[in-house]
């Protein structure tokens, strides 16, 4: 689409003087955000009042917001599912009826919605939702008796029929007594359904000697009496002026199409219909009146122009729903060659991913555009990263759906995230135990090592564990890092010591340190807590293990050494008191220890 | 199960509930509520059937009918009805919400609100879940706090800080004065509001992954009985009096389980829903004629998941549940809706009746279960 063949229609933003200022713009997902902007040179400032402080958000589809149009975006959104996930291999005859009854399920759900509306409006007015609707359903309905039903030459004239008495829904009661007496009862004879009892040319035959009895009929003078009969055989014959006359009981061409069809060339074949719309909206319409953008497209339509139809309706609606959901089901009856568009995806995929995108800006409709995203093979998975990220996570629930639908999909780049922005949430509000569950989810052994810390600095700084529902029960989690393995190892220490199981204690206090499990900077902490053990009249750790315990003192003294040359030391006094007691302590304890071990007992 | 229709609403349904009807009378109910989620204007609505499960009444079931309608400040993430008249809401603004449901002229009006009844220090927490046991009203929310009302006080009853350090899902009561509660770690806590203190009377969770529990509901005639539903989908039976680990574990859904159901005139009848869009029937049997609650404890083998033995001791009857192991086959499934929906957010089951929100905004009612 190189250019663009109508002229863009122009939004006014209210507040802003575009004759003196300029208009700064930027794109977002579904709409553009517009301000009155200073030009750059430094000039001083214009007359006109003061700048406008407002920032505008202009919205192309506001049919989104519209309640009674949700209904249709859902509906449709089961049908679409569906629709995806009938299987191939089935005869190509069973498929096309499955198309069509997808199709008129569609239109169905169009035509519910259409009430809706209409009952929802007051003053019995047309709303202009209605007439679009009602537009919408009667290109579909052409689109499905003409390329999905691909009627042929014979039943292709009784669909149009019905096409076009379903859509006169709005005659008057007289018009509709003169359609019905058009085919009246006499004729009923000559109008078996081609196909069912006779052939096309069988059909065809018998017609023509109707036609030319009619004919006759007028010649002969027969209705001249009666002024009335005389109109109705006109018709009959197809007689164009008399047509002509009546324009007001047709109101459409494409109604007076089917009409001059009806009587003159029942047998149409699908390749010929488009003269005949062409010389029909000709004669039908006034030459100086330019073609309405429905006649334009059902034109197209009847020329079996697919591409024309969409471009056309894509340009005259302001919402992507119709185009996408009939390209896609044109596209599963094979009917679309692939266009190649210069974005690279095919047309069905672009109209989807134009549609579901809409749908992605909408506070609630989100998830329905997620499905959408699936069924795009090339791009869907993209966008769906892009968009998925943006949704507004206000309450757990919402966060929970949204990673359920990450996690379906494998976008361990968006659970990560979502889990990281969550359980920072957590954490802010102090909601510790939230946030390690988050963080368990996500798999994210950092985020784990903060969280433990917090933990950490909560004891130092209070002197007991919060939240020891959590620590006490992190089960396997536990592993996720070593600050959590660390805190859980920690916390199960406490108990033991809690339950005066003193030994199982000293092992694990033991192992915290020489495993490397406990960062440094916990290690006089953890000789701390040891010293109560080496105090106990009870010999608690072995030689071996004092020995050890002495290792890991001197080792945090030297690296103390290390990192205190550049500062000054505080508390120097409370530090070398507690390493004195600690030294004590291990040598006392390394003494009974060795008298212990080397008693024989008796 | 054939006749069951969706009515698009045009909102997302988080939350139904049938409106009780009177034991008196044995008719099917006809009116329930729907709580709405993630609108810019959330709702809380009451709809009725009308013609619900008529006997010999082979027609067209009739369409749900609005019947009155009133926004709601922030999502509705629990509804449940107080009584005939009045309507309990939990908000994601961290308010409770009392409504009214005026019977004459058909309107809705908000007789009491708790703002701010759960709440971080500067921000506001949503509130999650409630439950009721007139005339007392129980919250939990996302702030791990656990909050008493007495309706028609202003104030709140007690509070229980810090109850869990992380989000509470769900709560059910247990008796009148003990309440249970599921978290986002796995744990079901039992609080007792006999006693002071905060801490709960006691802690069950499954030993392994600490899977977040999702939803909760207790036997209807058996008070140590509950049905949790998780996020991996797993329904869970525990026999709250002995044991801290579920009695059976079942895989029931592919994605979190929202709600979980007994039903509460035929208890050997559960339902579940989940986020996966399915909403499944779970009916057990002991294998013979006689109804299960006469059943002793000597002739349904008993064969479970978890080491601990039942009660089975003494003589006390067991239900169903403590005895069920779907590999035998005694414990059937069905799915309720005719076809993959988005998520199921909702159910309730009353008598015969069926209700179910979900995502794609609709309702589905259905009025004759095979109960």
């Amino acid at each position: 689409m190189e250019e663009v063949d109508v002229d863009p229609a122009v939004t006014p933003i209210p507040g802003i003087n575009v004759a003196r200022g300029r208009l700064g713009f930027v794109w977002g997902p579904g709409d553009i955000l517009v301000y009155e902007s200073f030009s750059p040179a430094g000039k001083a400032a214009p007359l006109g009042g003061p700048f406008c402080q407002d920032v505008y958000a202009v919205r192309k589809d506001e049919d989104i917001y519209s309640p009674v149009l949700r209904k249709l975006f859902n509906e449709s959104h089961h049908i679409f599912v569906g629709l995806q996930k009938i299987t191939f291999d089935l005869p190509s005859k069973t498929k096309k009826t499955q198309f069509v009854s997808i199709s008129k399920n569609y239109r169905s759900v169009i035509r519910a919605c259409m009430e809706e509306v209409q009952n929802s409006c007051q003053y019995n007015c047309v709303s202009p939702q209605v007439s679009i609707l009602l537009a919408v359903e009667l290109i579909w309905n052409l689109c499905e008796v003409l390329f999905i039903d691909a009627a042929q030459a014979g039943s292709l004239l009784l669909h149009l029929l019905d096409w076009v008495r379903l859509h006169k829904a709005d005659v008057d009661e007289k018009a509709r007594e003169v359609l019905q007496y058009e085919s009246p009862a006499n004729h009923e004879a000559f109008w078996d359904v081609p196909g069912s009892t006779q052939t096309l040319t069988e059909f065809d035959v018998k017609w023509r000697r109707w036609h030319e009895e009619c004919n006759r009929c007028l010649q002969d003078g027969s209705f001249a009496s009666n002024q009335h009969l005389l109109t109705i055989c006109k018709i009959l014959v197809c007689d164009v002026d008399t047509l002509l006359e009546h324009k007001e009981l047709l109101s459409t061409w494409y109604h007076f199409l089917v009409t001059r069809l009806l009587y003159s060339h029942p047998t149409v074949k699908p390749i010929d219909l488009h003269y005949y719309a062409q010389a029909s909206m000709d004669m039908f319409m006034d030459t100086h009146s330019a073609p309405e953008p429905l006649d334009s497209i059902l034109m197209a339509a009847f020329e079996f122009d697919l591409h024309q139809v969409i471009k056309d309706c894509s340009i005259a609606l302001n919402n992507w729903w119709f185009v996408a959901h009939i390209t896609d089901l044109l596209d599963h009856c094979k009917l679309l060659q692939s266009h190649n568009l210069h974005f690279g995806s095919n047309l069905r995929e672009f109209l989807l991913l134009e549609y579901a995108s809409g749908l992605f800006t909408h506070h609630s409709l989100w998830q329905l555009a997620v499905d959408y995203f699936d069924h795009c093979p090339e791009f869907g998975r993209v966008y769906l990263e892009l968009q998925i990220e943006r949704v507004p996570l206000d309450t757990e629930r919402k966060a929970l759906k949204v990673l359920r639908i990450c996690e379906q999909r494998q976008m361990t780049e968006q659970v990560r995230s979502i889990c990281k922005i969550m359980a920072v949430r957590a954490l802010r509000n102090n909601r510790l135990g939230s946030g390690l569950s988050w963080t368990i989810r996500a798999k994210d052994a950092a985020f784990a090592t903060l969280i433990s810390e917090r933990f950490l600095q909560d004891y130092c700084s209070k002197g007991s564990f919060s939240d020891l529902d959590l620590i006490d029960n992190l089960g396997p989690s536990m592993l996720l890092s070593d600050r959590l393995t660390f805190l859980g190892k920690y916390r199960e220490f406490h108990r033991l010591y809690g339950e005066n199981r003193f030994s199982e204690a000293a092992k694990l206090l033991l192992s915290l340190m020489t495993a490397k499990i406990a960062p440094q900077n916990f290690w006089m902490t953890l000789l701390t807590d040891a010293l109560p053990l080496l105090e106990q009249k009870e010999v608690i750790f072995s030689t071996e293990q004092t020995h050890e315990l002495m290792n890991c003192l001197e080792e945090l003294i030297s690296v103390k050494a290390v990192e205190n040359q550049d500062h000054l030391m505080q508390d120097e006094d409370v530090e070398t008191t507690k390493l004195e007691l600690l030294r004590l302590a291990l040598a006392r304890n390394l003494a009974m220890a060795i008298v212990k071990e080397g008693t024989v007992e008796n | 199960m054939d006749s069951i229709n969706a009515k698009y609403v045009s909102q997302k349904i988080s939350k139904v509930r049938w409106r009780p009807v009177s034991s008196a009378a044995l008719q099917q109910p006809e009116v329930f509520a729907t709580g709405s989620w993630d609108n810019e204007d959330n709702k809380v609505s009451v709809w009725s059937v009308g013609e619900c499960g008529g006997a010999g009444e082979d027609a067209f079931e009739g369409d749900p009918q609005l019947l009155c309608e009133l926004r709601h400040a922030g999502d509705v993430l629990d509804l449940q009805f107080l009584d005939q008249d009045r309507i309990v809401t939990a908000s994601s603004t961290g308010a409770v919400t009392i409504f009214r449901h005026h019977h004459n002229n058909q309107t809705l009006s908000v007789a009491q609100r708790w703002d701010k009844a759960h709440r971080y220090p500067c921000d506001n927490a949503p509130c999650t879940g409630v439950a009721c046991s007139s005339p007392e009203l129980v919250s939990v929310g996302e702030d791990g706090r656990v909050v008493l009302f007495r309706v028609d006080q202003s104030g709140i009853l007690r509070t229980i800080d810090n109850a869990d350090s992380s989000t509470i899902h769900a709560v059910t009561f247990l008796r009148t004065t003990e309440v249970l509660t599921v978290n986002s770690i796995g744990q079901l806590k039992l609080w007792d509001f006999r006693q002071q203190g905060n801490d709960p009377a006691q802690i069950l969770s499954l030993t392994g992954d600490r899977v977040p529990l999702h939803c909760v509901d207790r036997h209807p005639n058996q008070q140590h009985i509950v049905a949790t539903g998780g996020q991996d989908g797993m329904l869970c039976i525990w026999d709250v009096r002995q044991g801290s680990m579920p009695f059976s574990l079942m895989e029931a859904h592919s994605a979190e389980m929202w709600e979980v159901h007994f039903h509460p005139s035929n208890p050997d009848h559960l339902f579940t829903c989940s986020e996966d869009g399915s909403l499944l029937h779970w009916e057990t049997s002991t294998g013979s004629d006689a109804p299960s609650f006469l059943q002793g404890g000597r002739n349904s083998t008993i064969v479970s998941r978890s080491s601990a033995a039942p009660a089975g001791g003494n003589q006390s009857l067991i239900s169903a549940w403590l005895s069920g192991d779907s590999t035998k086959g005694r414990l059937e499934t069905t799915h309720m809706l005719p076809s993959q929906t988005l998520s199921v957010n909702s159910l309730d089951v009353l008598g015969q009746c069926l209700v179910c929100g979900t995502d794609g905004e609709a309702i589905y009612v259905n009025s004759r279960v095979p109960i």
